[in-house]
């Protein structure tokens, strides 16, 4: 008989190697799941993992897309790690990421066809205040009326996509688009577009905040008495209550944060990659997040690969798509699976596995 | 403004239409009253959907393809189940996780069944009650999951209730330690709760892509899990408050597509809206007034049991 024994204290070697051994049980689960589609696993997973980084006929294009994929999943992910040490489930970025968006398209074409190097800064703002705004709703609603945060940020989820419906096809309609829902194309207006700082590396505004952010998050949370708190409510919450730490400010606070992150992640891919704010400009960054602060083990340094490793699979998905024909939900499930399998291997950091029956004390 | 809308037709619209959250809800009561939060009923909701379709389609039995569905989910809730509750993991991320992961398989699965219309689902033949005017129309012309979804949340409200089965499930959610030193096997009971709530969640997806839409796209059940969990809340944990809240968020989604068909002055963006901030505002009414929805929940909601002695 296998049984679980508690372990006294949390295993500093599992905690640094479940996520490595998440990742193999998933290839192996995801190999599975291909084979059942009819396609060679081992194929699959090298297009998937490999390809994209090395093969000589698409490393070039696909290489620089590694950081433009990896920026927003990072920046959502530092903020969602925030919340999620502290008990705070901020499960709505999505939906402040295309608040983000619809906020800082708004601010700089509300100055079409103004010229400024000024334009672009006032958007960053924008964008991250529309995100902070968005998730100020749970938050307020959390430290007023004790509503529960989950259900909230998640439900202005599909509010936030009636939204951005409405100003694609209304308020920020392109006057020029002949009546095609979707804004003019941002990423094709000097002062407004986020463009690609190195050619050929995929570096853009987006990557740089993304870099900043996980300094910061790793400072915050090692060296700043904040980070202490936010760790601290999450691990013990009377403790920290008694240690005179305000709940209702760490709330607002990990919200906030997460959401004008969120926010700043939309604001660079609907003027960079993005282009223009579309019906369904959203590819859901916002969940995939979710994975991404997992994976890295809630942090910072650890959501930056963990973000260029999902990255890479919705890279990878996208060319094992084109090249063998796998269905893009198949990647979905795949990263879904990475989930299950990551909070699984977290037995081995909290739990000894031990044969036998238990010995009498 | 409601001028060209049938009543009798409103409330038809209306049962049909809160089924897959009322039996969605009505499962995760349960699970929750056992003291587990499953976060995931949106992907078994969605599971259910295309399971469902699928075995209806390949059957040709909408019955058999109601099955299907619940055990597609239930499936789905294994997992889900294994993981909180033998792994010990934490019941919000692997409830989010079941979400993810269900979409993404649904929309795997049901790639090859996009366009095709499932076989029907008749209506209940209850004879000279369909001949009652006004009434006839609006409550007895519907098929059976209709009364079915009803008759589970008065079995469920009886057992909860009056049941010795009721009372050991109510016992494991309120103190998980206490109902193991009575010799209750924690695990064991919480893991049938959730296949439950599970099975339920099926069901009222497969409903969503049988009858309701009836087809299969991605995405189809649009949020109605997280709508589900928050009836529960708003129900306070208790079953026919269950019922009352489904029937008020159908009634809502109905009268919002019933006005978008009639043209209606508010945009089409602020109608499908408002099913959803309705439940926001709901939520904040019912968690506010002294915390009365928060001393309603099972007070082991959410913590994860391990024997340790």
């Amino acid at each position: 008989m296998l049984r679980l024994e508690k372990r006294p204290s949390p295993s500093a070697f599992w905690e640094k190697a479940s996520p490595f051994l998440a990742v193999i049980l998933t290839m192996i689960a995801g190999g599975i799941m291909f084979w059942i589609l009819g396609k060679n696993p081992f194929e699959a997973i090298r297009t998937i993992f490999w390809d994209p980084l090395f093969n000589d006929q698409f490393a070039s294009y696909s290489r620089p897309q590694l950081l433009v994929k990896a920026a927003p999943l990072i920046l959502i992910a530092i903020g969602l790690s925030l919340g999620f040490r502290a008990g705070v489930w901020n499960i709505g970025a999505e939906g402040q990421y295309i608040m983000g968006a619809i906020f800082c398209a708004a601010a700089g074409l509300a100055v079409y066809p103004v010229e400024s190097r000024l334009v672009f800064p006032v958007m960053i703002v924008a964008g991250a205040l529309g995100g902070f705004l968005w998730a100020m709703i749970p938050a307020i609603l959390k430290t007023v009326f004790r509503t529960n945060e989950i259900l909230v940020s998640l439900l202005l989820v599909y509010v936030a996509q009636n939204i951005l419906a409405m100003m694609a096809l209304g308020a920020l309609r392109n006057p020029e688009g002949g009546g095609f829902p979707g804004s003019r194309n941002l990423s094709q207006i000097p002062a407004m577009a986020n463009p690609e700082l190195i050619a050929g590396t995929g570096m853009h505004w987006g990557v740089v905040a993304a870099f900043m952010a996980v300094i910061a998050g790793y400072i915050l949370l090692q060296r700043h008495i904040l980070g202490f708190q936010i760790k601290l409510a999450g691990q013990a919450p009377r403790a920290a209550r008694f240690a005179g730490v305000s709940p209702a400010r760490l709330v607002i606070l990990c919200l906030g944060i997460s959401g004008a992150l969120a926010g700043l992640a939309g604001m660079f891919e609907v003027t960079g990659p993005a282009g223009q704010i579309s019906i369904d400009f959203n590819v859901g960054y916002g969940f995939t997040a979710i994975i991404v602060a997992f994976l890295g083990r809630l942090n910072p340094v650890g959501i930056l690969f963990a973000g260029l490793l999902m990255a890479l699979t919705y890279i990878g998905g996208e060319l094992a798509q084109f090249m063998l024909g796998l269905p893009s939900a198949a990647i979905q499930a795949f990263q879904g699976m990475l989930l299950f399998f990551l909070l699984a291997t977290d037995l081995l950091t909290n739990f000894r596995i031990r044969l036998g029956q238990r010995k009498a004390a | 403004m409601f001028g060209n809308i049938d009543p009798a037709l409103l409330i038809a619209a209306l049962m049909v239409n809160s089924v897959p959250i009322m039996l969605a809800a009505t499962g995760e009561l349960v699970v929750e009253k056992s003291g587990v939060l499953n976060l995931g009923v949106e992907g078994m909701m969605i599971m259910g959907a295309i399971c469902g379709f699928v075995t209806a389609v390949v059957t040709g039995n909408p019955y058999l393809g109601f099955l299907g569905g619940a055990l597609g989910a239930m499936a789905l809730s294994a997992i889900f189940g294994f993981l909180t509750q033998v792994l010990q993991t934490n019941q919000v991320a692997s409830g989010l996780a079941l979400t993810l992961f269900g979409l993404g398989l649904s929309s795997l699965i049901g790639q090859s069944y996009v366009g095709i219309k499932p076989p029907a689902t008749g209506d209940l033949p209850l004879g000279p009650l369909k001949d009652i005017p006004f009434l006839g129309e609006a409550v007895f012309g519907h098929d059976w999951m209709v009364y079915g979804s009803i008759l589970i949340v008065a079995a469920v409200w009886w057992v909860l209730k009056y049941s010795r089965l009721g009372l050991i499930l109510r016992a494991v959610g309120e103190s998980h330690e206490a109902a193991h030193a009575l010799g209750y096997k924690v695990t064991r009971i919480r893991m049938l709760a959730v296949l439950f709530g599970g099975a339920l969640a099926g069901l009222g997806g497969a409903y969503v892509s049988l009858v309701r839409v009836p087809q299969w796209t991605d995405g189809i059940t649009a949020g109605a899990g997280w709508i589900a969990l928050a009836i529960v809340v708003f129900a306070s944990w208790r079953p026919w408050r269950v019922l009352a809240g489904a029937y008020l968020f159908g009634g809502v989604s109905v009268l919002q597509l019933n006005l978008q068909a009639a043209g209606s002055v508010i945009p089409v963006e602020y109608l499908s809206m408002a099913p959803y901030l309705i439940t926001i505002l709901v939520l904040v009414i019912m968690s506010s007034g002294r915390g009365k929805a928060a001393l309603a929940a099972p007070a082991c909601l959410g913590q994860n049991f391990h024997a340790s002695r």
